[in-house]
């Protein structure tokens, strides 16, 4: 092992350099890693480096109005975990295959991991975060999954959750059926599927009642 | 009284943050100056590392530093080390890159230039066992005993194999019980069957993301893990540190499988770039990575004999099982398939071979249930098969050969503290309505075909000798702490309701402690092999007794009385003569503090565990300490049950199975909390269905790399491949063994769930075992369009 020969020190410069070179690299790894992100730099306690093109956008999200610098390439998941803190948006694939990032836009169920955050300026945003009232009241779907005893390992709950929400506020007189559709688009690894679509089912209920 | 804990639907104490994503998980976590590592994988299958030219890397903005083999810990061969210049196989983690960010590290492990050198490698089993055939490792392609040997099976093995059939030279492991061979004479039918299982990755939802940073000496760690207690000693033992040097945060884990007992290999990747840069590491996989380093069950390739008596009962079994090991070895799931068919068909005689072949496919370890699901997926077909040629029901084949509470089975003759799976047989028989639903096995409808099926599986369910701890602080509360980790199973609370149920509290008096390792966790088992239900309602009844002896005691020295005339219940020790004389817990925990000694944790048990002693001694002075160890005797191993049965609709024009309806009834002694337990019964189950059906993984035999890279292509369950109709019940007997009679439950659901299916796909297909897994929709329609079969009896990763 030890026979390997290795090269290089590192360097800690930290100033901007050669923009173009920046430019090309972070275009040849976005063509192959397409689910990568830079942070902010109060965060990280470092000046951004190349190829870090970030603009000010104002995002709404759940009813605030957030401002943060973006990159062009950055995905609405990376935004909210990474440079908003909200880490209840959970990323289980980085690309749409689990919906463990599903929030809501404008209402809808979306994978957070899928969607640049530059294109969703001027719509509403809603994580799992928004949910509870600030009086800590739950959220019917939220008091609905902590009656029937949730999830296992809940990694997939937060994405789960917001499909539920969409589902109540589309249809709140679900068939069991119905409801494995419109939930249909998160994975459970621990595949406690029947509990999830039990919650679902009292999330209409609960839902209704408030209605 | 306080009514008893066990055995209600009590949500679990963490709930409420994982519903409103307060919930941290290891990439949750953020600390000042964090940076973010990234790895360089491995392109081949198996190769060596010549030169590495990081220059170009190094010298980029935002990079701050590399680690490569040679700076990690050295792991003795077999051994997997967390960097190698060896990979041993596709996405094997070369090196890692420290930046300000994730692009930044992404962009530095592009810009490394690395001269390979391509060395041979080998896919599957059998092909490492041909006379000329390549062997995944440099140093060979098995372990005989504990020694690292090569075994190669001769051109004769291979040409005594009748077509089709699989070749049976040396093996590297071998049981005899009886005589096989005179079984077989004595039966009146005999199966021989080639069969293939396939490999397949754990898959949990959250990859096992670390961040680790370094203060004061002490290595700060947030991790993904199935244990908390044990995966420190892990971390500690790699990094040859004193274990109270290491302080690991895991409060939650977004599922293992087995996948993260402990862990440990990769979370040193960070932990010694973090010290050898002086900076926070975060270390986030993603589920590219996941495939790679995240762990997966071994696939089989197997010849299998079983003869049957007239009456049905089994006179002989002979297995030859190839394990697909990997290149590390890590499980000897191909043997306790040979144990787990003992104890589940007790046949009369039995032999029982195998090759645990090592190979360039992703690592292998524990996956729940292993070696026992894909065996009891593979065999219940095969029992089919035999009822059907013996005129006999096939769950009645099922009963004539399970096992009786005295068994003695495998090669030592194990025995259990308990088994009542003929109970569950005939309770699942009830609530599925068999005989109703076999008298449809085969009906058509339109282009649907309705196959019934069933599967009895066993699996190891508890272990003892764990730690207990709580304290009872002077708000008379009872505070509960736990070394297990928290993968989603509710065991960090459900196993504490042993104590609380013996000091007689309401739930709501307990807090549980659980999760970081600076909040003082006792020693406790790994939460795999179903362990912690047996193991650590004993510890915690263990410890909850130990707290009312000292309870007991304080009252008797300040109220008068011998300590046995004291009890507690409602938060309250009081005599029993006249329950007005008493003392609350906090006015107790007051007096502990007063006292010290034994009361206040400053001298414990000599028996306890050193990690549980450190814990108790940091806790020393804050109340009512109690330590204890689990002493409870115990003769025998631990084993639960589940039987499975299903409905299946297999459509005929598509190859499209649904699953019409699943009932699963379990032997695992006294219920803990039944709502968490139908949960685990019914997801094992569909992770089962998810191999019968779906699960797999494809390689490029030319060059060694996967195409299932991802969970789309992996195809795990999802909400719609599992039936909207379910039902679960247990027998509910405890174990009597145990003073709350709890058993394991996670490991034996998944073996029912892969068997019923298979065991009904073959009901479907009016009775063909197509012997191999995961039944695709082209596996099926190749059978039932007459055309040859899509795969070779013994292609695996196909």
């Amino acid at each position: 092992m030890s026979d390997v020969e290795i090269i290089g020190t590192p360097e800690r410069r930290v100033t901007r350099r050669t923009f173009i070179m920046g430019v090309i690299a972070t275009g040849a790894t976005t063509s192959s890693v397409g689910y990568l992100f830079r942070g902010s730099k109060p965060l990280l306690g470092a000046t951004a480096v190349q190829g870090s093109v970030e603009r000010l956008v104002t995002l709404s999200v759940n009813g605030q109005q957030r401002r943060v610098d973006v990159l062009k390439q950055e995905t609405l998941a990376m935004t909210l975990r990474y440079k908003l803190g909200l880490t209840g948006t959970k990323l289980g694939c980085d690309r749409a295959e689990c919906g463990a990032c599903t929030v809501l836009i404008d209402g809808v169920p979306s994978y957070a991991c899928s969607v640049l955050t530059q294109t969703v300026r001027g719509q509403e945003i809603t994580t799992i975060e928004g949910l509870e009232s600030a009086d800590g009241t739950l959220h019917p779907v939220q008091q609905a999954v902590m009656d029937e005893g949730g999830f296992q390992c809940a990694f997939c709950a937060p994405g789960f959750i917001m499909s539920m929400v969409a589902m109540v506020e589309a249809n709140p007189t679900p068939t069991k059926e119905e409801a494995a559709h419109a939930l249909s688009g998160n994975l459970c690894r621990c595949a406690d599927y029947n509990k999830i679509l039990t919650s679902a089912m009292r999330a209409a209920e609960y839902s209704r009642q408030q209605a | 009284m306080a009514e008893k804990l066990v055995g209600q639907d009590i949500a679990p104490p963490d709930l409420r943050a994982k519903i409103t994503g307060r919930a941290k998980y290891a990439e949750d976590f953020r600390v000042d100056g964090m940076l973010f590592a990234k790895l360089l994988l491995s392109p081949m299958p198996h190769c060596r590392v010549r030169r590495i030219d990081a220059s170009a890397a190094l010298a980029m903005d935002g990079v701050f530093g590399i680690l490569t083999a040679d700076d990690v810990p050295a792991v003795d061969a077999p051994g997997e080390a967390c960097l190698t210049n060896e990979p041993h196989y596709e996405g094997e983690p070369i090196l890692a890159v420290a930046a300000v960010d994730e692009t930044t590290a992404a962009d530095a492990i592009e810009a490394i230039k690395i001269d390979f050198e391509p060395l041979p490698f080998v896919l599957n089993p059998l092909d490492s066992l041909r006379p000329n055939g390549p062997n995944a490792r440099l140093d060979g392609n098995t372990r005989v005993g504990r020694e690292i040997a090569t075994i190669k099976w001769t051109e004769e093995d291979f040409a005594n194999a009748p077509e089709g059939t699989m070749p049976m030279g040396e093996a590297g492991a071998e049981w005899n019980v009886g005589d096989v061979e005179a079984g077989f004479a004595a039966a009146d039918l005999i199966i021989d069957e080639t069969m293939t299982h396939q490999s397949l990755t754990h898959h949990p939802l959250e990859p096992r993301s670390t961040m680790a940073y370094w203060q004061n000496g002490k290595l700060f760690m947030h991790t993904s893990t199935q244990s908390l207690a044990r995966t420190r000693a892990a971390v500690a033992g790699r990094l040859s540190m004193d274990i109270e040097d290491v302080v690991l945060v895991g409060e939650f884990c977004g599922g293992g499988f087995g996948s993260k007992i402990s862990g440990s290999t990769h979370m040193i990747i960070p932990a010694v770039l973090s010290q050898k840069i002086n900076r926070p590491v975060m270390m986030r996989i993603n589920r590219y990575e996941e495939t790679y380093i995240g762990r997966a069950r071994p696939g089989f390739q197997a010849q299998i004999k079983i003869g049957f008596r007239a009456d049905g009962r089994i006179t002989a079994m002979d297995m030859y099982i190839l394990n697909d090991g990997g290149p590390y070895g890590g499980s000897g799931d191909n043997m306790s398939a040979g144990s787990t068919a003992s104890l589940t068909y007790t046949p009369l005689n039995q032999r029982h071979r195998g090759v645990g072949v090592y190979t360039n496919t992703p690592p292998k370890a524990a996956q729940r249930g292993p070696g026992g699901a894909q065996i009891i997926g593979m065999l219940e077909p095969l029992m089919d098969k035999a009822a059907r040629e013996l005129g006999i029901d096939r769950l009645e084949i099922r009963r004539i050969n399970a096992p009786d509470p005295d068994v003695a089975y495998g090669p030592r003759g194990s025995t259990l503290t308990s088994v009542f799976v003929k109970e569950a047989i005939d309770k699942g028989a009830e609530m599925f309505g068999w005989d109703d639903r076999i008298a449809r096995s085969g009906e058509r409808n339109g282009s649907k075909v309705t196959g019934i099926g069933m599967g009895v599986s066993p699996y190891t369910a508890g272990s003892s000798g764990f730690d207990g701890l709580l304290v009872i602080r002077a708000d008379g509360r009872v505070y509960i702490h736990q070394g297990i980790g928290n993968l989603g199973t509710h065991s960090i609370a459900d196993t504490a309701r042993a104590a609380a149920d013996v000091l007689g509290v309401v739930w709501e008096d307990v807090e549980v402690v659980w999760g970081d390792s600076s909040k003082h966790v006792p020693w406790s088992s790994v939460q795999a092999g179903s362990q912690t239900t047996f193991a650590h309602t004993r510890a915690n009844h263990a410890v909850g007794t130990a707290a009312k002896r000292l309870l007991q005691e304080i009252a008797a020295r300040d109220l008068g009385g011998s300590p046995g005339d004291y009890d507690t219940a409602d938060g309250r020790v009081f005599r029993r003569s006249s329950p007005s004389t008493g003392m609350s817990f906090a006015r107790a925990a007051t007096r502990a503090m007063e006292l010290g000694g034994r009361y206040s944790g400053e001298e414990v048990d000599d028996d306890l565990n050193d990690m549980t002693k450190a814990a108790a001694a940091g806790l020393a002075g804050q109340g009512l300490v109690a330590a204890a160890k689990d002493n409870y005797p115990r003769e025998g191993g631990v084993q639960s049950w589940v039987v499975g049965f299903a409905e299946v609709e297999l459509d005929v024009e598509t190859g499209v199975v649904d699953v019409v309806h699943y009932t699963a009834v379990s032997d695992c002694g006294t219920i803990l909390h039944p709502r968490s337990l139908g949960g685990q019964i019914f997801g094992g189950s569909i992770q089962g269905m998810g191999i019968a059906r779906s699960q797999k993984w494809v390689f490029d035999p030319v060059w060694g790399v996967s195409f299932a890279k991802r969970l789309y292509t992996a195809r795990p369950p999802g909400m719609l491949d599992v039936p909207i109709d379910m039902q679960w019940a247990a027998v509910e007997i405890p174990d009597p063994q145990s003073p709350v009679g709890a058993k394991g439950i996670g490991e034996p659901c998944v073996g029912a769930g892969s068997a019923a299916l298979t065991s009904a796909i073959a009901d479907a297909l009016g009775g063909k075992c197509l012997c191999r897994t995961p039944l695709t929709a082209d596996v099926l329609l190749a059978e039932i369009e007459g055309r040859p079969p899509a795969y070779g009896p013994l292609d695996l990763h196909v």
